[in-house]
């Protein structure tokens, strides 16, 4: 059994109204030196082993259902699940 | 002319939709379930607004995955005529039917007002009752319709004309060359956030989207008079 983590960003080009937002907030609590806030979304996803490439799989969920390639970039990371 | 609405799990404006096709436009017109495996008998096919799946994920992601979908994509292929309104048009980005995504709002607040839309295209299947650049008004109600897609999809959207509507005026939610709604490339599937099918009664507010329901119809009959 592997863990896949998961990391879904907004795409650079794309503007992120919620972390401007978040942005503001730290500003106003004296958090000057914060430049600059992205949100985004984890994903945790069990996956059995199978004869199936663990790889090919993740690209594949991402691909089609887990993120919007118009908008979002994602990366991965997989460990033994325990 | 016969309509189907699709109807999905967290589907709210499906009886909006029903009521304007049966009761105003005086057309057939079926709810069709999420899992249905075959549209092949009907000439129409709307998505209705609402919350699909609860919005999880994104908006429409799930929506997309549902068996009616690859009909939906059928029935597009077959040039029948697809409209996507609000959580549709969300779906039918997702599926690839229309360019572009939707985005958070930009003031991240729902905004559910009426809003002036310019008619930018008259001369689709689901605009030819209007007149050339006529300003409508139409209900809003979403959270994230932010249209949006890069410059060289903006760029081939304006050289076909496939920008039907935009926001009149002020820009409620920010989005990208004030786009309200498009078309595909072919001109038969139509994706927009307002909602016409709740201005088809002078009654409550206003008929000013009744006409683009009657547009579709007449299309439809001119065609299959012709075939005839």
């Amino acid at each position: 059994m592997k863990k896949v983590k998961i990391y879904v960003t907004l795409r650079e080009s794309i503007l992120d109204p919620q972390g401007s937002a978040v942005q503001g907030s730290l500003h106003n609590m004296g958090y000057e030196e914060i430049s600059d806030v992205r949100i985004g979304k984890f994903l945790e996803v069990q996956i059995e082993e199978s004869a199936r490439d663990i790889d090919t799989i993740v690209k594949e969920i991402c691909d089609k259902l887990l993120t919007n390639t118009v908008i979002e970039d994602y990366r991965y990371e997989v460990e033994e699940a325990n | 002319m016969k309509f189907a609405v699709l109807v999905f799990p967290g589907s709210n404006c499906d009886l909006d939709m029903y009521h304007a096709i049966k009761d105003e436009l005086g057309e057939e017109v079926e709810y069709v379930w999420h899992d249905t495996k075959d549209l092949s008998t009907f000439d129409g096919i709307l998505i209705p607004g609402g919350f699909s799946y609860g919005d999880y994920l994104r908006c429409g992601a799930m929506a997309n995955q549902s068996n009616v979908m690859s009909e939906v994509k059928k029935a597009a292929d077959a040039g029948k005529p697809v409209i996507g309104i609000c959580n549709g048009f969300q779906i039918l980005t997702e599926a690839g039917l229309l360019p572009g995504a939707l985005l958070r709002n930009k003031n991240l607040k729902f905004i559910c007002r009426t809003v002036q839309l310019k008619v930018v295209n008259h001369n689709t299947l689901f605009t030819n009752q209007y007149k050339e650049d006529e300003v409508i008004t139409v209900p809003i109600a979403h959270g994230e319709g932010n249209y949006y897609c890069d410059d060289a999809t903006l760029k081939s959207l304006e050289d076909n004309n496939q920008i039907v509507f935009t926001y009149s005026g002020d820009n409620p939610n920010g989005s990208l060359a004030d786009i309200a709604g498009i078309t595909n490339e072919r001109g038969n599937v139509l994706g927009m956030m307002p909602h016409p099918e709740r201005a088809v009664d002078e009654l409550i507010g206003g008929a000013d989207g009744l006409a683009l329901f009657k547009s579709i119809v007449k299309q439809w009959r001119e065609s299959n008079v012709n075939e005839a």
